[in-house]
C-alpha cells in the first residue's frame, strides 16, 4: 500500500483532522468570545510558567514532571500571587498538565480558563459564570437556549444554586455525613448525582464539606462547609471555583494534610510552595475559578466526546 | 496483576473467581476527587452484564484463559463436541455456550476454543465459514417485495438472504461476524 493511497493510515488521519474542521473553527470563535469579555470587563490578560517548581500538593491531583520542574495542573499558585500583589482582576487560558487523566471528557493536556477577581466572593463569581455563558451563546448566535445531545438547555438567568448535601439527598437520598464516613462520596456523585445536574439550566453544587476543598474559605455560618462551587451543564462538570482561603497558617495546614494524604497512599510528594504561601498574607478578599475549555467546545459543538474538540488527542501524536 | 489504570474495553479479568470481559469503559474524576473507573463487565461464562466503579488503588487477578485449535466433530443432546488438534483430546460445549456460532459449524471445521482453568467456556469462529444450500425456492422475477435478494437454508439449518442466483446444492462464503451472505464458492 502507498503511503498516498485512499485508505493507508495517514490518509485516513488526515481525513479525520479535515473532518474536525468545523468544531476546530467554533472552538477558535468560543476562545475568542471569551477574550472579548474578560478583556470588556477590565481583566488583564496574563500569562504565567506553564514550568514550576512547587505544584499545589493536593491527594488526587497528579503533575507531570519534566525535568526537576513540573509542568502546572492549573495557573493557580501563580495567579494568586499576581492577586497578592495588587492585580485584581486577571484572566488566563492556557495548557495545563495532570497525569493519567484520561476519558471521554478527559485529556492529560487541556486548556484550561481560569480568571480571578479581587473584592468579591464564590457567588460574585456564580453571577460572572451566567454572565460568561450568556455572552458567549449569543457572541456563537445561539440566544439562551441551544441543544445539547437532544436535550435543551436554557440560560436563561438565574440559575439554580444547590447545596451538595441537598443534592445528595434529593438524588441519591444518601446523607452527606453517611458518605463521607463511609467514604463513598466520589462514587456517589459520579454515578447517582452528577448526571442529574444541569438540565435545562445549568446548576451550580456549591458548599462542599471542608475536608474537600483544600484551597477554599471556610464559609462562616458553617465552619464545615467550604465557599466552593462547580458548575454543572447537562451532566458536565464545567468549572471549579471558591472563595480563596487567605489565611496562610491554615493553608500550609491544609497543604500538610493533603501531603500526609499522598504519602499513605505511595504517591510523590512534591516541594511546598513557599513563595506562594509567603505571598498569601497579602491577599486581599477574593475569588477565583478555573473553567474546562474543551469541555465548553463539547457542550456549544454538541460533542460527547473531548477527542472531537481538539486538533490531536495522545493517542494520535 | 493488573491495576486500575490498565482497564479498557476487551480486557479480560478475574472477579470472585469468575472471568470477566470489559465490555464498556469509562474514566471519571469528579472536581477534585479521585479517579474513579467505572465499567460494564460480561461474565464470560454466564453471560451476565455486571456495573462496577473501580478506584485507581483497585487491582485485579489476570483470568487463567487459553486459546486452543480444534475441530468440530459432531453435537449430540444439545452439547457440541470438538477435538483438540494437539493433545487430541475432546471438550464438549452446551447449546448456550457456543450460541450463534451453532449456525456455522460443519463436520471438520476448525474453531478456537476458549478454555477457563482448563474448561470450555465458548468458541471463535474464522470470519468465513463456507456452507452448502440445502434449500431455495426458485425467485420469481419481478417480485418487487422481495427485492434483489430471497432466503435459503443452509445445511447447518442458519437462513439467510442471498442473491437470486444462489440454488440449492450450492455452496456459498458467510461471513460469521455478520451472518451475511458474502459469495458464491467457486467450484
Amino acid at each position: 500500500m502507498s503511503p498516498g493511497s485512499s485508505n493507508s493510515p495517514s490518509f485516513l488521519a488526515g481525513e479525520r483532522l479535515a473532518a474536525k474542521k468545523p468544531l476546530l473553527l467554533l472552538r477558535s470563535r468560543i476562545i475568542q468570545a471569551l477574550r472579548d469579555f474578560f478583556l470588556g470587563k477590565g481583566y488583564l490578560e496574563t500569562e504565567t510558567p506553564i514550568l514550576i517548581p512547587a505544584p499545589a500538593p493536593e491527594l488526587h491531583i497528579d503533575v507531570i514532571q519534566a525535568g526537576h520542574l513540573f509542568l502546572h495542573p492549573s495557573p493557580e499558585l501563580c495567579m494568586k500571587r499576581l492577586v497578592a500583589a495588587g492585580y485584581e482582576r486577571i484572566f488566563q487560558i492556557c495548557r495545563c498538565f495532570r497525569e493519567g487523566e484520561r476519558g471521554s471528557r478527559h485529556l492529560p493536556e487541556f486548556t484550561l480558563l481560569e480568571w480571578y477577581r479581587a473584592g468579591t466572593d464564590y457567588c460574585g463569581l456564580m453571577d460572572e459564570c451566567e454572565e460568561v455563558l450568556l455572552h458567549l451563546s449569543t457572541a456563537l448566535g445561539f440566544g439562551e437556549t441551544f441543544r445539547y445531545q437532544g436535550k435543551e438547555i436554557d440560560l436563561s438567568r438565574p440559575w439554580p444554586r444547590l447545596k451538595v448535601r441537598d443534592a445528595l439527598m434529593q438524588y441519591a437520598c444518601a446523607s452527606l455525613e453517611d458518605v463521607l464516613a463511609g467514604g463513598s462520596f466520589d462514587e456517589t456523585m459520579v454515578n447517582r448525582v452528577e448526571p442529574c445536574l444541569g438540565l435545562p439550566k445549568p446548576t451550580f453544587l456549591c458548599d462542599y464539606p471542608l475536608s474537600l476543598a483544600a484551597l477554599a474559605r471556610t464559609k462562616q455560618i458553617e465552619p464545615e462547609s467550604a465557599e466552593r462551587f462547580e458548575l454543572y451543564i447537562a451532566g458536565l462538570e464545567l468549572a471549579n471555583a471558591f472563595s480563596e482561603l487567605t489565611d496562610a497558617v491554615e493553608q500550609r495546614r491544609r497543604f500538610e494534610l493533603e501531603r500526609e494524604g499522598r504519602q499513605r497512599q505511595g504517591k510523590m510528594i512534591y516541594p511546598m510552595p513557599e513563595k506562594f504561601l509567603e505571598a498569601l498574607a497579602f491577599m486581599p478578599e477574593s475569588a477565583g475559578i478555573a473553567l474546562g475549555v474543551d469541555r465548553l467546545v463539547m457542550l456549544f459543538c454538541d460533542q460527547k466526546e473531548i477527542d472531537r474538540v481538539v486538533s490531536f488527542t495522545p493517542e494520535e501524536l | 496483576m493488573y491495576n486500575a489504570s490498565d482497564l479498557r474495553k476487551g480486557l479480560k479479568l478475574l472477579l470472585e473467581k469468575e472471568p470477566y470481559v470489559v465490555i464498556d469503559f469509562q474514566f471519571t474524576k469528579p472536581g477534585k476527587g479521585q479517579a474513579l473507573y467505572r465499567c460494564k463487565l460480561r461474565n464470560m461464562i454466564s453471560g451476565v452484564i455486571i456495573d462496577r466503579t473501580y478506584r485507581s488503588v483497585d487491582t485485579f487477578e489476570q483470568a487463567n484463559l487459553e486459546q486452543r485449535k480444534m475441530q468440530y466433530l459432531y453435537s449430540q443432546e444439545g452439547h457440541f463436541h470438538f477435538m483438540d488438534l494437539e493433545s487430541y483430546d475432546q471438550v464438549s460445549l452446551s447449546e448456550d455456550q457456543v450460541g450463534d456460532a451453532k449456525n456455522y459449524l460443519i463436520d471438520n471445521l476448525e474453531v478456537d476454543v476458549l478454555l477457563f482453568d482448563g474448561r470450555p467456556i465458548g468458541i471463535t469462529l474464522p470470519n468465513f465459514v463456507d456452507l452448502t444450500v440445502v434449500k431455495a425456492d426458485p425467485w420469481v422475477k419481478g417480485d418487487s417485495v422481495a427485492g434483489d435478494s430471497k432466503p435459503v437454508t443452509l445445511e447447518t439449518g442458519y437462513t439467510l438472504r442471498v442473491p437470486p442466483f444462489i440454488e440449492e446444492g450450492i455452496k456459498i462464503t458467510v461471513d460469521t461476524r455478520t451472518g451475511e451472505y458474502v459469495t458464491r464458492v467457486k467450484q
